[in-house]
């Protein structure tokens, strides 16, 4: 990609953004079809009744959050190697938050009814606050690229961000609290859950931002100055390690609780899939192996491996949320402690879940809708992060 | 989307109550809709008003009696349904001689009521057999 | 709305008769309209439910055969549920039967499960629109006018009780609207309760399993059956404060 000269560059552009387009409307015919004809055409049922498009979308909220910490460190916490990459944080974020809203918007029962969930407010949902919570975050990432942006505005960036900074927090609260505040499944119900999910967010979104600006450096020829690259690195690590206590303590928490233990067996043991999404996909390929890499320097010193190391925190991402949002729904209520169930509904029996391509689609839609997003951004507008290294290096932000 | 829908409630009712409509009068594109009506006349209001406004007063009375429980109103989407489904096919839905979507067609307002609702008179449902 | 119903006056007069003996045989099919007689009078046209009320159900499980599914086929019936989708697990099922096999020395029960009409339900609590409501006489419902389908009611309902509706319906009955994309549940027949008349699963029971009527009113028979036996709620440790109690769990 190093010598691409200016024609080829524009049309690999265009290629990009059409594909983009493409899988967003494809996602989006997806979805049409699912309106049309109900969601006997997906996977999901009355046990599992939310799926990939789920997995999906939660990611890229949760991401689309995280991804503004970047943002956040650098007009917040003042640390100036980050304040030139506040531009294109914010763009990913506005970028994945539109995937992730549409693919949750396109899966309802009633899509078109998109004006009562705007119109009717219940102030005891989670998900009624997610009404606010979300174009909120849009109005207000907004503000602060413009105040980022616009020069005229950039004294009003510090507080643009700490703004943002808070809303996010309060959003990434929200979408964890969806889950945190339920009390009918074991694998929810958990006052961690909010906690966990800002430092999920926090992992992903640096995760996503590092893999973006890699490809942009790349793609404009420059490379990235290795003291910048190794803070970021190990803000990663700190971030894929703060996810894993997290979890862990989760999952310890849930093992020590007698009534709990079944459920626990089901999803860390016998559970077919989840156990292996859980071990395979999330604690090796997802955590430890992007630990290792970013902590080994005979490692991190290979060209690529810190933009491997987070697309495999990225793979553990969807991992862990399959094993807690499907494998969540998977295992039975247990409405009868003490007692063998069954019944025509799935009672005491453990439900398999197997996407469908509509639903599958919709949910890669959102992924082209971000992407798409990301791409025509970065290219229209100057969100490339240019390093002042004579300023940095003035303000000892380079000395590691 | 609100005013939409109120822009396309205020055009439709415009056009079911002009004497000489304005969009489908001679040399308009759209023939008038020929609805079929039963039991003329002995209506909750007089045709008029029942033009204009029984999507208010359906929705009012919905709201009533779902959420508060209030039975017997004098609008009711079942009673509608009793007096106008055609007498050849028992329903209001079906082609643009039926009642309701007869004028909804021409109208070109959608009719969201029968995703859910009986759109067949004296219909007695069977549900699933062991 | 509220014709009037020829039945009303029989069923006020049968009520009247045999207030707290429980069910009393006239003939085949129609011994049953005599259980829980004390909802006998319909609700006037124009009145709103009333908060005074608390409808419930007793059911007692140690009646209730294994394998008999009349409760199931009178509420399908009588709310036009007759869907048949390829994968089973997509079909609505507002009330089911469950088997219980006791872990330690195999004792089976069965009882039918459905709503349980929740005080504080979890699923009026969730629901972004407020579409799931609770009547003012404790009957939760789904208000498909304004569900949009988000299923997060399905997600925090602790007795699985809701169900989503996953393709087109045609086949409703006109007294139970439902249809494609919206969440439901039992309405414990709401619009045969306003007419003074019982739940279908309950009039069906050939066991006369189930007992409905007012918890508020310390004389009506489902009230005094609760007060003179030992009854549970399903998961009473949630204190949802339930409006349908077991009998023999």
């Amino acid at each position: 990609m190093a010598t691409l000269n200016p024609r080829h560059e524009e049309g690999l552009f265009y290629v990009l953004a059409a594909l983009g387009g493409l899988v967003a409307a494809v996602g989006l015919g997806a979805a049409l079809y699912m309106e049309h004809t109900g969601h006997v055409v997906t996977g999901m049922n009355n046990q599992i009744v939310w799926g990939l498009p789920h997995v999906f979308a939660i990611f890229l909220i949760v991401a689309a959050s995280g991804v503004l910490n970047v943002a956040s460190i650098g007009s917040v916490f003042g640390k100036k190697a980050y304040k030139s990459r506040a531009p294109l944080s914010a763009l990913l974020c506005i970028a994945m938050l539109s995937g992730g809203l549409a693919v949750i918007m396109l899966d309802l029962g009633r899509a078109d009814r998109l004006m009562v969930a705007a119109t009717h407010f219940n102030p005891t949902s989670v998900f009624g606050w997610n009404v606010i919570l979300y174009p909120g975050m849009y109005a207000i990432v907004a503000v602060y690229l413009w105040t980022l942006m616009e020069r005229r505005m950039n004294p009003y960036s510090k507080a643009a961000g700490l703004a943002t900074f808070i809303w996010r927090i309060l959003l990434t609260t929200g979408t964890g609290s969806i889950f945190a505040f339920l009390v009918a499944r074991q694998a929810y119900g958990n006052a961690v859950l909010p906690a966990m999910f800002i430092i999920m967010s926090f992992a992903w979104g640096l995760a996503v931002f590092m893999i973006v600006q890699k490809t942009m450096f790349g793609w404009n020829d420059m490379t990235l100055h290795p003291a910048i690259r190794g803070r970021m690195k190990n803000l990663l690590g700190t971030f894929v390690a703060a996810v894993f206590y997290f979890v862990a303590t989760y999952h310890l928490t849930n093992i020590y609780f007698a009534k709990q233990t079944a459920f626990e067996e089901f999803i860390l043991l016998s559970g077919g899939i989840f156990p292996t999404l859980f071990w395979l996909g999330y604690v090796l390929v997802g955590t430890v192996i992007p630990l290792l890499i970013l902590y080994v320097p005979d490692l991190n010193r290979i060209r690529g491996s810190v933009f491997a190391a987070s697309g495999l925190v990225i793979v553990g991402a969807f991992c862990l949320l399959y094993v807690f949002i499907i494998g969540g729904q998977a295992f039975p209520l247990e409405i009868f402690p003490g007692y063998d169930v069954k019944s025509s509904f799935m009672d005491g029996a453990i439900d398999s879940y197997s996407p469908t391509l509509p639903e599958a689609l919709l949910a890669f839609g959102g992924l082209g809708i971000a992407f798409t997003i990301t791409t025509i951004g970065v290219r229209a507008l100057r969100f490339l992060p240019q390093d002042d290294l004579a300023e940095l290096e003035a303000a000892g932000s380079i000395v590691d | 989307m609100k005013l939409l829908r109120i822009l396309a409630t205020l055009l439709f009712a415009a056009i079911a109550v002009s004497p000489a409509p304005t969009l489908a009068g001679e040399g308009g594109r759209t023939p008038k809709p020929v609805v079929t009506i039963e039991n003329p006349g002995k209506c909750a209001a007089p045709a008029e008003e029942m033009r204009r406004n029984h999507m208010e007063m359906l929705k009012h009375q919905r709201d009533r009696t779902l959420r508060a429980g209030i039975r017997g109103e004098p609008a009711s989407l079942n009673a509608c349904i009793e007096c106008h489904a055609s007498k050849k096919t028992g329903s209001v839905l079906g082609d643009g001689q039926a009642f309701c979507q007869g004028c909804h067609e021409y109208a070109s307002v959608k009719l969201d009521c029968f995703e859910c609702h009986q759109p067949k008179a004296k219909f007695k449902a069977a549900g699933l057999k062991p | 709305m509220s014709a009037p119903n020829p039945r009303r006056a029989f069923f006020a007069a049968a009520g009247a008769g045999v207030a707290g003996l429980g069910f009393t045989a006239i003939a085949p099919g129609l011994h049953l309209m005599a259980v829980g007689e004390a909802n006998a009078a319909a609700r006037p046209a124009g009145t709103a439910a009333s908060p005074a009320i608390r409808w419930g159900l007793l059911i007692d499980a140690t009646k209730c055969a294994p394998g008999c599914t009349k409760c199931i086929d009178a509420c399908h019936e009588e709310n036009g549920v007759s869907e048949q989708l390829p994968d089973p697990r997509q079909n609505s099922q507002w009330i089911r039967k469950i088997e219980l096999v006791d872990r330690r020395n195999g004792r089976v029960t069965t009882l039918p499960m459905m709503c349980q009409h929740c005080a504080k339900p979890p699923c009026v609590d969730v629901c972004p629109t407020g579409a799931s409501m609770k009547r003012a006489d404790g009957i939760v419902l789904v208000d498909r006018h304004t569900c949009i389908g988000c299923r997060y009611c399905m997600m925090a309902c602790p007795y699985k009780a809701r169900s989503f509706v996953h393709t087109n319906l045609t086949e409703q009955s006109p007294e139970t609207p439902r249809g494609k994309g919206c969440v439901e549940s039992c309405t414990l027949c709401v619009h045969r309760v306003d007419k003074g008349q019982q739940p279908a699963c309950v009039e069906k029971c050939p066991e006369g399993a189930m007992t409905f009527g007012d918890l508020n009113d310390p004389v009506s028979a489902i009230s005094k059956r609760i007060a003179a036996a030992n009854t549970t709620q399903v998961l009473s440790d949630l204190k949802l404060d339930l409006g349908v109690r077991y009998q023999g769990i």
